[in-house]
């Protein structure tokens, strides 16, 4: 009887370690706790060109993160790339003249929203539009006008 | 020639005769399933063996698989002032690849080969026709609690070498290494996807479970029964299963991380 007793003990260590580092990896490793149960608010930008972003790419104001970009598309009328951003409620009070640029993180990082507030008295609500972007730089494009002009210059 | 030819015909016919019974073998374990959950002690001795005896291997492995990974990441990483991204390199592959992959290898070294011996032993000695013989059905009784068993110990076991692996990556590169810490653990949030990452590691590991299990407990079921016989179904366990999970570790991360 004893034998069987420490064999459920262990049985029953070995489940709960299990299930522990199964809590591990949701809540530790991956995004799971950033992004539950925070409500959100939907945001459109248009960009003229929104480079290499992508879904869930990070929405940041100031450097910080409070948001991401829930999708993209192009819209053929404008032949603007329309860029859906969810931003977290908490952070409700952002100008309706905010500008939004799409950089890149590090010379060779991931692309983001930046987000830089401007000095209107009215808010950004839920569904509304960001008039003013900045499109993403394109480095082979900075790259080849960078080498035209040293060309030039040459002559 | 002829002789080869009929030789070739032979092992065809015999491989797929051989896969057929195995077909059949998974379908009576499964039926048998529903009367192991009436006595969950069978089931709990089979998880004493099958994980509880698993968990050292598997955690020792997990940590040193995480700390070379920390270590080879940082050589190669630091080539691109990218150390910051270590937690995400050493989490990534633990989690969609290392972790189901070489767990599953060890659980087949481990419990598959211990499973093939003691059933293969238990036909050689006759106790499964003992048992048939006193009315009891050796399915019901031997081989689907370890089927069962196989199929819930291996999800918790990869969970716990993708984490102990992670935390031993951790260990190295910012306790050894000065990679912050905070980088480590941001980053390797902000890359890691609850259902794309996590949920399809687990899908892996139990697809892995149900095949070791199913290869270990068929061939011992199936073995010839002398001594003979079931040393070659044990090394023929740990090769199937090697195979097996190699292989279906290629399809399943094609389907599941093919896109993108």
């Amino acid at each position: 009887m004893q034998h069987t007793n420490t064999q459920d003990t262990l049985v029953g260590l070995f489940v709960a370690a299990g299930i522990a580092g199964l809590f591990f990896l949701s809540f530790q490793v991956s995004n799971l706790s950033s992004f539950t149960q925070k409500a959100t608010y939907t945001v459109t930008a248009r960009f003229d060109n929104s480079g290499g972003l992508k879904v869930k790419s990070p929405v940041s104001a100031a450097g910080v993160k409070i948001g991401q970009v829930s999708s993209i598309s192009f819209d053929p009328k404008t032949y603007q790339s329309v860029v859906v951003l969810q931003i977290e409620s908490q952070y409700n009070t952002l100008p309706d003249d905010t500008t939004a640029s799409v950089f890149t993180a590090g010379l060779l990082g991931e692309q983001y929203v930046s987000l830089e507030p401007g000095g209107s008295e009215t808010f950004l609500k839920d569904n509304g539009t960001i008039d003013i972007t900045q499109p993403a730089i394109i480095l082979e494009k900075a790259i080849g006008q960078f080498l035209f002009k040293a060309a030039e210059e040459k002559k | 020639m002829t002789y080869f030819l009929q030789n070739l015909g032979k092992s065809t016919r015999s491989s797929f005769t051989k896969l057929g019974r195995a077909t059949f073998f998974l379908l009576q374990t499964l039926a048998g399933i529903p009367s192991v959950l009436l006595r969950p002690r069978l089931l709990l001795n089979q998880l004493y063996s099958v994980g509880v005896l698993s968990f050292l291997i598997i955690t020792i492995s997990g940590l040193f698989v995480g700390m070379v990974l920390g270590l080879q990441g940082y050589n190669i990483l630091s080539d691109f002032g990218a150390e910051a991204t270590l937690g995400v390199m050493v989490a990534a592959s633990l989690v969609r690849e290392l972790g189901p992959v070489v767990s599953a290898l060890l659980f087949a070294g481990r419990a598959g080969s211990a499973l093939t011996a003691e059933i293969g032993l238990m036909k050689a000695t006759e106790q499964l026709s003992g048992m048939e013989m006193m009315a009891v059905d050796p399915i019901k009784r031997i081989i689907s609690p370890r089927f069962l068993a196989g199929c819930l110990a291996m999800p918790l076991l990869t969970a716990l070498f993708s984490a102990v692996g992670v935390v031993g990556g951790q260990m190295i590169g910012s306790g050894l290494l000065g990679v912050d810490e905070g980088a480590y653990w941001s980053q390797m949030q902000a890359s890691i996807d609850f259902w794309d990452d996590i949920v399809n590691g687990v899908i892996k590991s139990v697809v892995f479970g149900w095949v070791t299990s199913w290869i270990a407990l068929f061939e011992g079921y199936d073995t010839l029964p002398t001594s003979e016989g079931v040393s070659r179904a044990t090394t023929r366990t740990v090769v199937n299963s090697a195979f097996s999970i190699l292989g279906l570790d290629f399809i399943l991360t094609a389907l599941m991380f093919g896109d993108n």
